[in-house]
């Protein structure tokens, strides 16, 4: 029988940074725009509002517009396939580096149930954040960087610089 | 030449299909920098870790340099590429709410589904979190529309609102990214810990 081996290591950070960006580049030459991950859970509740609620989805510009962009289809949607493929490309990667393991991973000084409603609650606040700031780290600060734009750089100064301000305060969770 | 949907080279139904695959592409990287482990990713508030640091500058200035080398060959141009739009109030707003469910949480969007694609528990409950967000955010709608519509700059590029050349704003990125890299290199000898 085969011994469990280790995971392998992670990939060089300036490497992984490299193809990271000729990602961004191959999404504006093929598409016209950057990468995205908030946008695709929007297009999703958008969906998901609509068959549940549709005369509540009619009434809201949030829901009705978001639909009637993508010709009443909010799921057929660019940023909901890349989003599919990134939890390929994201599952294949740990199988070749042995890291496909179920566990609630949390620094050994917190419980787990700590770990998880934080994760919740800063699941809730960065939905809603996304949404406000009309997209997140990947749509709004990188690939709004790239492209140069100000409102991309703008989004990028506030998500980190904020929280490396609370940093303090939550340092208990992680060191 | 590109962007290949915009001049029709290809589909919109091969565009979805190349989405797909570029999605991939980039749930492989994140997961090979270690994206998909919130612990390393809040590394870099702490100083222990800061790989979303430089993966994140380094995969930006690559990004900012290919697009102009795309554009200066010709292979793309650069007007028909979507630029962000700026609607100052609620990128500032916004962005301060999605640090601090970074610091909370640990994950970003994106990192969430690389976490979740490998079996992370947290970043399970992390993706529940942003679909309550963003329907908190949709049945709050007509309460924030004046927030999420104020101060709408249209789409300025930073070289645009600064007044200096695409070429000179990337070389600041760079020796801006270069010094962080520098920091950051510092940082973790100042603060070791093991490989998660």
């Amino acid at each position: 029988m085969e011994t469990q081996k280790k995971p392998k290591k992670y990939m060089n950070p300036y490497l992984a940074g490299v193809l990271l960006g000729l990602v961004v580049v191959a999404a504006n030459f093929v598409s016209g725009r950057g990468l995205g991950a908030s946008g695709a859970v929007k297009s999703a509740i958008v969906a998901g509002v609509e068959t549940i609620a549709p005369k509540h989805a009619d009434a809201s510009p949030f829901y009705h517009k978001y639909s009637e962009a993508h010709q009443g289809k909010p799921l057929n949607n660019w940023l909901v396939y890349q989003m599919l493929g990134v939890v390929v490309g994201g599952f294949f990667s740990g199988v070749i580096s042995r890291r496909l393991t179920w566990k609630v991973e949390h620094n050994p000084g917190i419980k787990s149930k700590t770990r998880l409603i934080f994760a919740l609650a800063g699941g809730i606040l960065f939905g809603l954040g996304s949404q406000l700031g009309r997209g997140c780290t990947s749509g709004s600060a990188l690939s709004g960087m790239a492209v140069l734009s100000l409102g991309g750089f703008l989004s990028m100064a506030a998500i980190f610089g904020t929280a490396f301000m609370l940093a303090y305060f939550f340092r208990k969770l992680w060191i | 030449m590109g962007p290949l949907v915009v001049n029709e080279v290809i589909s919109e139904n091969t565009n979805l299909l190349l989405a797909f695959f570029i999605g991939i592409a980039f749930g492989f990287v994140l997961e090979q920098g270690g994206f998909s482990s919130s612990r390393k990713l809040a590394g870099v508030f702490y100083g222990y870790d800061t790989v979303v640091l430089k993966v994140f500058f380094t995969g930006a200035i690559t990004a900012m340099l290919g697009l102009l080398f795309f554009s200066l060959f010709g292979w793309v141009d650069l007007s028909l590429v979507y630029v962000n739009e700026t609607f100052l109030w609620s990128t500032l707003v916004g962005g301060v709410i999605m640090g601090a469910g970074f610091i909370m949480g640990g994950y970003c969007p994106g990192t969430s589904f690389c976490g979740a694609a490998i079996g992370k528990i947290d970043a399970y409950i992390f993706i529940i979190g942003l679909f309550i967000g963003v329907f908190i955010f949709g049945e709050a709608y007509n309460l924030l529309e004046p927030l999420y519509m104020a101060e709408f700059w249209g789409s300025p590029r930073i070289s645009e609102y600064f007044g200096i050349s695409e070429g000179v704003t990337v070389l600041v990125v760079i020796l801006a990214a270069v010094a962080m890299f520098w920091g950051a290199e510092w940082a973790e000898k100042l603060f070791p810990r093991d490989e998660y």
